[in-house]
Formats: structure tokens, sequence, C-alpha cells
């Protein structure tokens, strides 16, 4: 394997409040190699998109990084003064978030946007960079950029606008994009457009992407690897065929059976019972550990790490080596989810 | 098939989105009329579920809105149980009307009240339709409620703040029920919530529909939602009804080119790893649509006739469908049986 691109060591992130510090990513560590699309899955608050704001300096006040380090091509980033992590940001790093509208500004043309981000990390003069703001919005698929560039965001349509941003994101050609939730503002036919035009800008430039979303189906089709978030805590990471057809961690398995699809004809979906917990209220041990059918004592008072489970990593103590040596043959087939 | 509880007749909702009166005159802009809801017929059997699908913009809200009287119909007939809507002028007799009909919205944040304690929030169709004698009955009214929907008879006492998207909409599930209504309008009830706390909540709906004998319409964008809740489906397209068929015909035999398109736009779990060619182009501008068949654009099977003349829905094997071509017998027909066989 080449050395990766971006390297996440045990990364946290705390938020101070008047009553006491919150834990908001707590070590948390992957990686993602060149070319690579790295999903990232879990419910709302899970930390997937901090994790993502953390990458790329962007915590919101009063959240900071209290330990872990970030690298990008094996340098460190999380210790930048603002206005380097500024010049990093967009020109190593693109990023694209969730609602098209708000990421452009509504008083200027696409075209001065996108002339302006490019000669902000581009040495190039006007015209060229014009040349190339055209050149980039007729990749992402606007039709007659000639004419469409000179455009307010208004006169785009919300999948053309994500269009935009996403040539906003990639005209640095930058080595990693960080897409929040890129798809969740569009309806299903535009969807699938951006999904395919994503897969195809980072296949042809090398590009390594961190997709953050809750929609399962949107990871399947694009990433290679996936990681499973839960409570501020990587709960699975591995291949993605294999965390979705064989998850190894009671919640990813939970969570993969409550996704309705059209292929099933199930009268009731599995359903996990509960629900995430607050994070001033994470139980000890495995933060999953009160909504789990098969927790058992050593999980309610240590915290799993990620260990070894059948190809992929999963912070669960059913796949500790010691337990699995001692109870021959556990019966894997048994229910992980309550029906 | 069961009588009919609830029957659309060519339902229409225009709006008025003209500029000011003084930009017409002095600028000459013509007045805009947008035909959010376009003739649109269905029904509902007793104790079934009815799904409306469609992208946004394609008036599948607008319906749900008429249907619970939150706007008039600009055209069109609502029938339930037997009798019109719009010919009942009495104003005690449609209150006992729409005390039957109760509607769940999207965002469990935005439809409670902040400032009211949940047992206020749960009582108020009760208490407005006048259906206890004593609070003493209204409270043990709203504990079993809560109770119904999975909820705590303590949580009465506290604030909507205090509960998770998921709990909310609990909490707006058993505000609808506590008129006791036989038909509810749910209008995207789980798409602001995570997939875990989707599953519990349409396993929720399920389970209620079958203790309470009732009757939904459900409006979703998800395909995948819609197949696992519905009885039978609609698609809408820009104001109309494209095709309409039990849901598992229409997933095994979808007809028009738009549920095809629709279909093969789902991003699947199972797909992983597979390509797909996604749909090309977006939903015309409804204050302008195309003429003729408004998907023509994008269909791949147009013809001459489908940019002329707009295809009435017609019956079409146990299915109704919006398209010359299939009736014409010029568009292929795939079947996938097995498309919702079990695992």
């Amino acid at each position: 394997m080449t050395a990766p691109l971006l390297e996440v060591r045990n990364l946290r992130v705390e938020f101070p409040t008047r009553r006491g510090t919150l834990t908001a990513l707590d070590d948390v560590s992957f990686e993602i190699a060149p070319g690579e699309v790295l999903g990232v899955v879990g419910e709302s608050g899970a930390g997937k998109s901090m994790t993502g704001n953390a990458i790329i300096g962007l915590l919101e006040p009063p959240g900071r990084i209290a330990g872990g380090e970030i690298l990008l091509e094996g340098r460190r980033i999380d210790n930048l003064a603002p206005e380097a992590m500024r010049k990093l940001r967009g020109r190593r790093i693109g990023a694209i978030f969730q609602d098209p509208l708000t990421s452009l500004n509504p008083l200027f043309t696409i075209g001065e946007q996108l002339v302006e981000t490019i000669r902000t990390h581009l040495p190039l003069d006007a015209a060229a960079a014009r040349a190339r703001a055209i050149e980039l919005l007729r990749e992402v698929g606007i039709s007659a950029p000639e004419r469409r560039i000179d455009h307010y965001p208004h006169q785009f349509s919300g999948g053309m606008r994500q269009r935009v941003v996403i040539a906003l994101a990639l005209c640095a050609e930058p080595r990693l994009v960080i897409a929040d939730e890129p798809t969740t503002a569009l309806d299903v036919s535009i969807q699938a457009q951006i999904i395919a035009l994503i897969k195809r800008l980072t296949r042809e430039h090398g590009t390594a992407v961190m997709l953050v979303t809750h929609d399962m189906g949107v990871i399947a089709e694009t990433a290679d690897r996936v990681a499973v978030m839960y409570a501020g805590r990587l709960a699975e990471i591995g291949p993605v065929q294999r965390v979705i057809h064989d998850p190894q961690h009671p919640y990813t398995t939970g969570l993969m059976g409550s996704i309705p699809s059209v292929g099933s004809d199930l009268e009731r979906l599995p359903q996990i019972e509960g629900s995430m917990p607050r994070l001033d209220a994470i139980p000890r041990g495995c933060a999953f550990n009160p909504r789990c059918p098969r927790a058992f004592d050593r999980c309610r008072a240590e915290r799993p790490p990620l260990l070894q489970a059948n190809g992929t990593l999963a912070a669960c103590w059913l796949h500790d080596p010691h337990r699995r040596a001692a109870a021959a043959g556990p019966d894997w087939s048994e229910g992980a989810v309550h029906g | 098939m069961a009588e009919p509880l609830l029957e659309v007749r060519d339902l229409a909702r225009y709006f008025d989105v003209s500029p000011p009166w003084l930009n017409r005159v002095v600028e000459r802009m013509p007045r805009q009329i947008l035909k959010a809801v376009d003739g649109v017929s269905f029904s509902i059997a007793r104790g079934e579920t009815l799904a409306l699908v469609g992208e946004s913009g394609c008036g599948k809200s607008t319906v749900a809105r008429v249907i619970c009287g939150l706007y008039e119909p600009t055209r069109g007939s609502i029938v339930f149980d037997g009798r019109d809507l719009a010919a009942i002028a009495d104003r005690r007799e449609m209150l006992r009307m729409r005390q039957r009909f109760q509607m769940i919205f999207q965002d469990p944040y935005a439809s409670l009240n902040p400032r009211w304690s949940v047992a206020r929030i749960v009582a108020e169709p009760m208490r407005s339709h006048g259906l206890v004698e004593s609070s003493r009955e209204m409270r043990q009214r709203v504990e079993k409620l809560l109770t119904d929907v999975g909820l705590a008879p303590a949580d009465a006492d506290k604030y909507p703040h205090e509960f998770s998207g998921g709990q909310r909409q609990r909490i707006s599930i058993a505000r609808a029920l506590s008129s006791n209504p036989e038909f509810l309008v749910l209008d995207e009830p789980t798409s602001a919530l995570d997939v875990s706390v989707q599953a519990q909540i349409l396993n929720l709906m399920r389970d209620l529909q079958r203790e309470h004998g009732l009757t939904f319409l459900f409006i979703s964008h998800n395909l995948a939602v819609v197949s696992h809740i519905s009885t039978s489906v609609g698609v809408m397209y820009l104001g109309r009804i494209a095709e309409i068929a039990p849901t598992r015909l229409l997933f095994e035999r979808p007809l028009h080119p738009y549920t095809r398109m629709l279909e093969s736009a789902i991003p699947d779990i199972s797909m992983s790893g597979k390509s797909r060619t996604p749909v090309a182009g977006e939903v015309p501008n409804p204050l302008d649509p195309p003429a003729g068949c408004t998907f023509h654009p994008r269909c791949p099977f147009a013809r001459e006739k489908c940019h002329i003349e707009a295809p009435p829905l017609l019956p079409y094997e146990g299915a109704r469908v919006a398209c010359h071509g299939i009736h014409e017998g010029w568009v292929p027909i795939h079947v996938h049986p097995g498309a919702l066989a079990a695992d």
C-alpha cells in the first residue's frame, strides 16, 4: 500500500461548557490513501461532520482539538496557524458542503467566485483563470459554460448549484476533498448524477475523498472503505463490501438492518431500541452497550479498542482474541438485533 | 376491493404567483399561475396505505394539504366516507368530519409548540373537538396515548426540547391520534430522522395502523420506505399522477418511464460496487411546464405525439398509467419478477 494521503491519529475534540467538558470526538484514527474514497457514516450527532471540520480546521468555537494529530502527506496540519491553514484549505483540501445555496455568495456571479478562488491558489492571470473556470464548469457537466459562467447562483437549480460547488472545491486540484452530505439536499435523480460526477472526477484526478453522509446507499455506490461512527467514536472501519454485507459490530448490524430497501419484503424492519446517548451521558465502557443485544460485563466496564474482525476493524469485545479462544466456537449466527 | 374511505376526483390546486399588480401594468408582465396539482384522482380503501412519491415540486405535499383542508382546492372533489367535503355547509358537521382526519408533518422540531408541555400538545385536538369531559379523563387519555407511541406517561409534563427528533415525532403521532381519527395524512414523517429512528417510527406506524384500523396517505420521496409501508403507490410528476399501482406490481413491473427512472436512481446498498446510469436532466420549471406529456424532455422513448398531446391516466393490466407509449405498445415493458420477494 502506498503512503497514506491523510492520517488521523487518536483525534480528540472537546467542547468546554459551563457544565464540564464534552468530548465530541474520542480517539478517532483512520487513514485515507491517494485516490481512495472513504465513506464516513453514522447518525446525527455521531461526530462525522465534526471529524471533517477538524481536518479542515473549521471547528466551531469553543470546540478544539484536545489530543491526537492530523497529517496530510506526512506533515502535521492540526497545529498550523490560521493563515497557513487557510492557504491549505482550497489548495490541498477542497470542501463540499450539504447546502449548495449557502456555499455560494448570492451577490457574485459564479464566474467571479470561481476566478477568485482559482487566482487565490494558482498563479494565473484573469483571462487564464476564466478559461480554467469555464473548463471546470464543462467538466462538472454544466452545458454552455461560456454563457452560464456569468450567471448568479439563483439562476441555477439545486443540482446545478451543487455542480458549481464541486467545481469550486476542485478548482485548485486539491489532493483531498471533504464532501459533507453532498447529495442530501437533492432529489434522487439529481443525487445519482452528483454521485456519478464525484466518482468520475476523483478517479480522473486521483483525488482522495472523505465522503460524510448518513445515506448508506450513497456510500455503497461510491466508497472504497467505510468508517461507522457512534457517539464520537469509530465503531467499525473496513472495506465497504465487508462492512455492508458482513458487519462485525452489533451497531453496524443494527444500522444496516434498519435501512428499508426495495428488495426486501419484511413485515417489520429490524430496529435498534433506544437512541444514541448525548455527549454528556456517554456510558462507561463501550458507548453502545446499553442498546447492544450482545453486551456482556466487560462491555459495561472497559472501552474496546478497534480489533481485527473478519476483514474489518471493529471496536467490540466480541472480537477479542482471548475471548474467542476461551469460548471455543461461539455461535455467530445468533440474532444480533431485536426483531 | 373494499369501499374507498377517501376518494379524490380530478383534484387541482393552482397558486397565483404573479408579480404585483403595478409590475404587471407597467412592465407588462403576464399573470403567472403555478399549477401545483393539476387533475389528480385516486381512492384509498379502508385500512390501506396509499403512498404518493415524486421529486420536490411534483405536488405531493400540496395534495396532502388540500385533503386536510389547509388549502382550498381549485377544482375537483374530495369524498370522504361517501360524503363530498365541499358539499358540507354546516360548520359543526364539518368539524365532526375534520376530527376523523389528522396530519403528521415532516419536521418534528417545527410542528410542536416549544412553550407547551407535551400533555397540552397531545390534548389539544381532544380539547378543540370537545372529546373529553373532565381534565382527569384527558390526563388519562394523554398518558394512554403516550404509552401507545412508546413514550412514558411521565413524559406528559416535559417540554419538546427535552426530546430527540424521533421522540418528538412520536409526540406528533400521539397528538394526531388523540382525536380518534380514521385517516392520517403523513407528509414525509421520517425524512428528518436517522435511519435507525426511521425504522422505529415506520414499525410504530404499522402497529398503530393494525391496532386502530387506520388508513394512511403517505407522502414520501423515498421509494424504499414506500415499498416497505404502502399497499399502493402513486408516482407524481409536475402536478399529475404518472402511474398508480399496487406496490408489488409497481416495483415488479414499472410501466411509466419516469417510474423506471426513479427506481433506477435509488442508491441501494445491495447495488454496492456496481455502477448505474444516472438519468439525464432535471424537473422542468413548473411555471412553464413542457407541452404534451410533461416528462417528454427527459423520456428516452418520447415520440412526436408526446410533444403535443398530454396522455390521460388510463388502466393498464392492474395499474393505471399516463403514457402514450405504454397504451400504444411502443414502449417496451420489463418485468422484474420477485423484485419484492423476501430476502
